[in-house]
């Protein structure tokens, strides 16, 4: 992740026109893609019913460890239940975990890169010394120490992983931070006569925290992937919960009968992932002012 | 005494730094145990119930926890000097045992991994730079790779090679032949990410004027890439050789389950599901120990790659 600094950084945002707007997305089929089985996972987490007609749930012994089929698109796991319903439904688990930890991490980060920025010396060292302690360890071992804290479960993964990532947040914050705060109109807002909360809100925090938000978007493709290894190490989510990283979990055992198990779950994180990467590059180039290639 | 030599005094004020973040790692570990609610022994003692009392009273007062924190803190911290990492309830033996047992799987796991990363991505590097063409290929190839759970790939070149194909064996510590797969699995998303730097200073390299005076001189494409090119290629290679390493430690807790392979990985998530605290202890140390020596190693290499640095006081 680069720290954006400098004029592109504070360059325009959206500023551009709606002509041939058609014509532009149909000669960009990726981001068409990307952005289509975004959507498609966003309502399998808000209205699996609409996707999956079977229940996730329901064990039919007598149908187990099936391929894919006519009855069931994706086979069913060793119980009978069906896959692509557990897939369906487990799309609630992996895109939850995987914006709440951002955007904890995301809130988390602009308050410690805004206090080292705006906090004075003292503030600025003793914060980005943290920082630098906390980014010196692998994300995840960071968010295993802090299941080892909290113990596992979903809700203190998703805390684990906001803690891995907000170290990163903050110094981005921080850089961003400086240069606007030594920026012209800051300098203008101050000289007239505004109060100090007054800049910080109106004119440093808006100018510091969009670029924050590419970042936070970009970010939500590893934090779903964080989310699910540790589900899949057994940390997170718990089973029956279909969640995708524990599936693979269970996958695990039927590999030699069944690869349709461990095919499913994992294509599902990984064209999630991409998708995001794909829009979150897309978002950031034009943040930057210019057009991906 | 301080060195004279600049290098020397570079060196020092290094591993000054490196005992910092090292007992800043210590501090953040002992916060963490003592801001837990709940009586710390009994956490130390592991998640069973039935720890007996006269147990919970052994680690009690080997901790010292009746006394104030700030001379517990004190005792943590001489024991640490001394290398004394605490005892495992949950294996019974001394946590610097248990890792040293482990190290070796996990560091030929990590190694290996490391340099068929490097390979790839070098390979990558050389083939691709200044082919415009080729330049959709690699970077949806670096997408792919970190969008890709390194979990998920284990098991896939598991169901490929070990059960379909029986090239290699699906678990266990036996040889080499055991280790292909998990180096693969660790070695992919490390390989996307640092071909794609590596292509770019290559790049970068190859619009240069000198790479225009080396090909008047009449050298061979071949010769100007391996020979003139891949040192400029190798500098942004260094730079992230920081995430490159977290990217791989991490990687082996992940890799290591997917393999059942015994090692620090399998090691510390059994050591945090049993809430093993010594032990997590004792890996996020030595985790920082080897970060803290690998990046003083990198700033070293910066010099050996790029002479014209080694003008400057580093």
């Amino acid at each position: 992740m680069t720290v954006a600094s400098g004029p592109a950084a504070l360059a325009p945002v959206g500023l551009r026109e709606g002509r041939g707007r058609v014509a532009r997305y149909a000669s960009r089929p990726g981001l068409v893609l990307a952005g289509a089985f975004l959507a498609l996972v966003c309502v399998a987490a808000a209205w699996p019913g609409l996707l999956a007609s079977q229940a996730p749930n329901a064990i039919n012994p007598a149908y187990a460890l099936q391929n894919p089929g006519a009855a069931h698109l994706l086979g069913t796991d060793q119980l009978g239940r069906d896959s692509f319903a557990r897939l369906v439904y487990g799309a609630r688990y992996s895109l939850s975990l995987g914006l709440a930890s951002t955007a904890l991490a995301g809130l988390a980060g602009a308050g410690w890169g805004l206090i080292a920025a705006l906090g004075g010396k003292v503030a600025d060292e003793v914060s980005m010394r943290l920082a630098d302690i906390f980014m010196s360890f692998p994300s995840i071992l960071l968010a295993l120490l802090v299941v080892a804290v909290l113990g596992p479960g979903p809700r203190n993964v998703t805390v684990a992983i906001a803690v891995s990532l907000a170290p990163g947040f903050a110094r981005v914050v921080r850089v961003q931070g400086l240069v606007v705060k030594n920026s012209e109109y800051v300098t203008a807002a101050t000289a007239l006569g505004l109060r100090r909360r007054t800049v910080i809100a109106r004119h440093i925090a808006p100018n510091v925290l969009s670029p924050l938000a590419v970042l936070v978007t970009m970010n939500v493709g590893a934090s779903i992937i964080a989310g699910a290894s540790l589900s899949f190490l057994g940390l997170g989510v718990q089973p029956p919960a279909s969640e995708w990283g524990a599936m693979l979990a269970q996958s695990r055992d039927y590999l030699q009968n069944d690869w349709a198990l461990a095919v499913f779950p994992g294509l599902a994180i990984t064209l999630t992932v991409i998708s995001i990467g794909v829009l979150g590059r897309e978002l950031q180039a034009r943040f930057e002012g210019r057009t991906a290639s | 005494m301080i060195a004279r030599h600049p290098l020397a005094s570079w060196l020092l004020r290094r591993l000054l730094l490196g005992i910092v973040v090292l007992w800043g790692a210590a501090t953040l570990a002992f916060i963490a145990l003592h801001l837990l609610p709940g009586d710390p022994a009994r956490l130390i003692a592991g998640a069973e119930s039935e720890t007996s009392p006269a147990v919970i009273a052994h680690i009690r007062a080997e901790y010292g926890f009746s006394r104030p924190v700030l001379v517990q803190y004190g005792i943590f911290l001489a024991g640490l000097a001394r290398g004394r990492l605490g005892t495992s309830y949950q294996l019974g033996q001394p946590v610097s045992a248990a890792i040293g047992g482990q190290l070796w799987s996990t560091a030929s796991l990590a190694l290996g991994a490391a340099v068929i990363g490097l390979v790839l991505a070098f390979a990558l590097a050389v083939t691709t730079a200044g082919r415009p063409r080729l330049r959709a290929v690699t970077s949806t190839f670096e997408l792919v790779c970190i969008s890709t759970p390194s979990f998920w790939v284990g098991i896939m070149l598991l169901t490929a090679f070990s059960f379909r194909l029986h090239l290699f064996p699906v678990i266990g510590n036996s040889g080499i032949s055991s280790l292909v797969l998990p180096w693969i699995t660790l070695a992919l998303p490390i390989a996307g990410v640092l071909g794609l730097v590596m292509r770019e200073g290559m790049e970068r390299a190859l619009d240069q004027p000198f790479a225009l005076t080396v090909r008047a001189r009449g050298a061979t494409e071949h010769r100007l890439r391996l020979r003139h090119a891949v040192r400029h290629s190798l500098l942004p290679v260094l730079t992230l050789s920081g995430w490159s390493l977290s990217q791989l430690l991490g990687g082996v807790v992940v890799v290591e389950t997917v393999f059942a392979r015994q090692g620090i990985g399998e090691l510390v998530v059994n050591a945090v599901s049993g809430r093993d605290f010594p032990v997590v202890t004792g890996v996020v140390l030595l985790t920082t120990l080897v970060l803290v020596v690998i990046n003083i190693v990198v700033d070293l290499l910066y010099r050996v790659v790029d002479p014209r640095l080694r003008a400057v006081r580093p």
